[in-house]
């Protein structure tokens, strides 16, 4: 019956065969109730008197709002309430904020103005859906229509319109660079000395996770003046502490109740119908319910966002690829959502399971009047990846080699440095080539069929970080003022010796000093609660580096420590989940964000509710 | 607008209750009788999580206008098991791992059994036809349409009672 195949004879010494579960068939715990039609999804649960809630949505891209006409409406028959952008309390969020990444940037309803075709800018509280429908109708929204901007490389342009006021650039800020930087070793110089130069371009449109059951929560007061929220999220806990932020409500008020969703892919991470729900019971005190309708989720349910990648693949007659360019830009839509972390993970996945000596990239996170972009399986890797391997038989193309056997030449083996400073660890691309080539009856050479991930990798040249050129181009807000080249500079400003990884391994959430000016440059208000990080600081510094020293003479093999370390200019990367690191921070560059009463004290962060300031988890 | 009254039989039990006139049967199932097996999926007759049998005949309970069930017999999912125990295209279900989020399994149980009803002995095609109109967005139909064709088996096997 089951398609899988275990593949026992690879990797026998690193796998305990002695498991009980792991391999073996297993029933679901929960299939009892799907087969019986008595599992409980959000919307399963009954509420006498239950009210329906329903948007206001922009018709257009992207449009001012110069009048909303609710005259008339709260007379209509049945309707409960007209819910504005004003009844909510800190009507200006990013999801990430939770753990203190990226700026506040979306409304949860919008009051100024709309930067994406059926964004809600005011909701309707009814007895029913026709009669909530009917009112939502009756609203009158003066638009005045904005030029627009689709495509993420038009957003970077000079003259685009600014989709996202928060940040005026369109796109994310990542440090002090408009895109993340990702550099190993030095392509420019290893493009002058390759056989070929193979270049590509990629592109994938957005993919609606479309699940079936459509996004949506029912909320309603309990007693002990909470809320009760059946959702359908995949996030509880963020759709959680989403919502006390928005209605400024302690969490101890929010009981959410969630975790059996009818399909998610990542579309329901976003908790934007649990707010609208708990504000529905706070305004009329009673249950309401707010689901989209499939149309909704289609139009306004975010997507996988749309990718467009260039590669450019500096290749040796042999098929030896030693050097692997990439020019990425994602399409984020029109607010952040999870796309800024989606590129981070994308630029540690770079150059995929490959082992290329010299890698550089620019990824974009562009804001464009489309819709937010969110997770959607494997987000941040599944674009570059469909890219990648397209490109590699692109490249086999042009050496004249057998496509699986170009892979195996350049798969990564254990013990292999990896662009992102880590050794490869547990690699198995090749022996997955060798079982696809047998299942395909596609012959290799018997030197490829003998290859194996555990031979060949970690040796000189393959184990150490190299001397890595780097570069300053495309500064926060250079791109406003002059076209750049969006692809990595081909001039180098500075160098990295061998050996080394580039800068500090911390977080750098908005409370970090210098982001609390970045964030003050473009007019964003933080609440003004004191972090703790400047008192925390220069200890925690200093009890970080033996530790992070350790990590990297483990990474960096023997030898590279002891090369003095001075901290280069640029990074590799800049922000928060960075896995680049290195034990010295310059003076310039403000210490990390240390949490000096971790939980036990409440969350002492900028942005966060005011109830949860000094309050203890419970 | 004035409420009907609508009798019909679901499941085997008789069901009196006013209708909204305009309104479609799915809703009222749900919200009116408290069926919750049958599922909203896309209210526009495409993904086939709402499907009910309406005198062995399937049909898609968010296209049905509710005041058109009077005196008819509505099968749906709750109906499905034989007392305690569940119905061997439910077992088969269960068996062979055909469920994964769980959203569209009503709707698939419903079409499978109509298929069975009137064709003991269906063939791939057949049950893949048959549940032609059912969207699973975990893309769990080869599991599926096996279970259905066990099921079949098991259900042409067992004594007649």
């Amino acid at each position: 019956m089951s398609s899988v195949e275990f593949r026992k004879d690879l990797f026998a010494d690193e796998r305990r065969d002695d498991l009980n579960e792991v391999g073996q068939p297993t029933v679901r715990q929960d299939i009892l109730g799907h087969v019986s039609g008595t599992t409980r999804y959000y919307d399963d649960h009954h509420f006498d008197g239950l009210l329906h809630m329903r948007c206001v949505r922009s018709p257009h891209h992207h449009a001012r709002i110069r009048n909303l006409s609710i005259s008339g409406v709260e007379n209509m028959p049945g309707v409960r309430r007209v819910v504005l952008p004003k009844d909510i309390p800190n009507n200006l969020n990013t999801l990430l904020s939770l753990i203190g990444f990226g700026r506040d940037d979306e409304p949860l309803l919008s009051a100024q103005k709309v930067a994406y075709k059926g964004e809600p800018v005011c909701a309707v509280v009814a007895d029913t859906e026709r009669q909530a429908r009917d009112a939502v109708a009756a609203i009158q929204v003066d638009w005045e229509v904005l030029p627009h901007v689709l495509d993420v490389e038009e957003a970077l342009s000079p003259g685009a319109p600014v989709v996202n006021e928060t940040y005026p650039e369109n796109t994310f800020d990542y440090g002090r660079f408009d895109h993340q930087k990702l550099r190993f070793g030095d392509v420019n110089q290893a493009f002058g000395s390759a056989d070929h130069i193979v270049e590509g371009q990629y592109q994938m449109s957005p993919i609606e996770q479309a699940p079936m059951e459509t996004c949506g929560a029912i909320a309603a007061p309990e007693t002990n003046d909470r809320y009760v929220c059946h959702t359908a999220t995949q996030a509880l806990f963020f759709s959680l502490g989403t919502t006390a932020k928005l209605l400024d409500l302690p969490s101890s008020r929010l009981h959410f109740i969630g975790g059996t969703v009818g399909g998610g892919f990542g579309g329901k991470v976003d908790s934007i119908t649990e707010p609208m729900a708990v504000l529905g019971a706070m305004l009329t005190g009673k249950p309401v319910k707010f689901m989209w309708d499939r149309e909704e989720e289609m139009q306004v349910g975010a997507p996988r966002g749309a990718e467009r990648w260039r590669i450019k693949d500096g290749v040796m007659r042999d098929g030896t690829i030693v050097a692997r360019e990439f020019t990425g830009f994602f399409d984020c839509g029109a607010y952040t959502r999870l796309s800024s972390y989606a590129i981070q993970k994308c630029a540690g996945h770079l150059p995929g399971p490959y082992t290329i000596a010299n890698v550089a990239a620019n990824v974009y996170c562009v804001y464009t009047n489309r819709t937010p972009a969110t997770a959607m399986r494997g987000f941040g890797v599944t674009g570059v990846d469909f890219a990648i391997e397209c490109h590699m038989d692109k490249v086999a193309e042009a050496v004249n080699m057998n496509p699986i056997e170009l892979r195996i030449h350049n798969a990564y083996r254990d013990g292999d440095m990896k662009a992102h400073r880590r050794s490869a660890k547990n690699t198995a691309l090749i022996e997955c080539c060798q079982v696809v080539a047998q299942k395909a009856r596609w012959s290799l050479a018997p030197d490829y069929n003998s290859a194996s991930s555990k031979l060949g990798g970690g040796t000189q040249g393959r184990a150490l970080i190299p001397q890595t050129a780097t570069d300053s181009v495309g500064k926060i807000g250079e791109r406003r003022r002059n076209t750049i080249d969006t692809s990595p500079a081909k001039q180098a400003d500075g160098s990295v010796p061998e050996g080394q990884a580039s800068e500090v391994l911390t977080a750098v959430p908005p409370q970090h000093p210098q982001m609390q000016l970045e964030a003050a440059r473009v007019g964003h208000q933080l609440n003004g609660q004191s972090t703790g990080a400047e008192a925390s600081a220069a200890g925690q510094q200093q009890q970080l580096q033996p530790q992070v020293r350790d990590s990297l003479q483990q990474t960096a093999t023997d030898g590279a420590s002891t090369v003095p370390r001075q901290t280069p200019d640029v990074s590799t990367t800049d922000a928060p989940l960075s896995p680049s690191t290195t034990a010295d921070a310059q003076s310039s560059n403000p210490a990390p964000y240390q949490p000096t009463q971790r939980f036990s004290k409440g969350m002492n962060r900028p942005g966060v509710s005011r109830h949860l300031i000094n309050r203890r988890r419970r | 607008m004035a409420k009907k009254p609508v009798n019909f039989v679901l499941n085997g039990r008789d069901i009196s209750v006013f209708v909204e006139q305009g309104g479609n049967l799915l809703d009222e199932l749900r919200r009116n009788v408290g069926d919750m097996t049958t599922k909203y999926g896309c209210g526009q007759g495409t993904c086939g999580a709402c499907t009910v049998s309406v005198d062995g005949e399937l049909k898609l309970s968010c296209l049905l206008l509710a005041e058109l069930i009077d005196g008819k017999r509505i099968d749906t999912t709750q109906g499905l098991a034989e007392g305690p125990d569940i119905h061997p295209l439910q077992q088969e279900f269960v068996d062979g791992f055909a469920a994964q989020c769980g959203y569209c399994t009503p709707g698939m149980l419903m079409a499978a059994q109509v298929l069975l009803a009137n064709k003991p002995e269906p063939s791939r095609e057949e049950v893949a036809e048959a549940i032609s109109g059912n969207l699973c967005r975990c893309t769990g139909y080869e599991p599926i349409i096996d279970a259905i064709l066990r099921a079949a088996d098991t259900l042409r096997r067992r004594p007649v009672r």
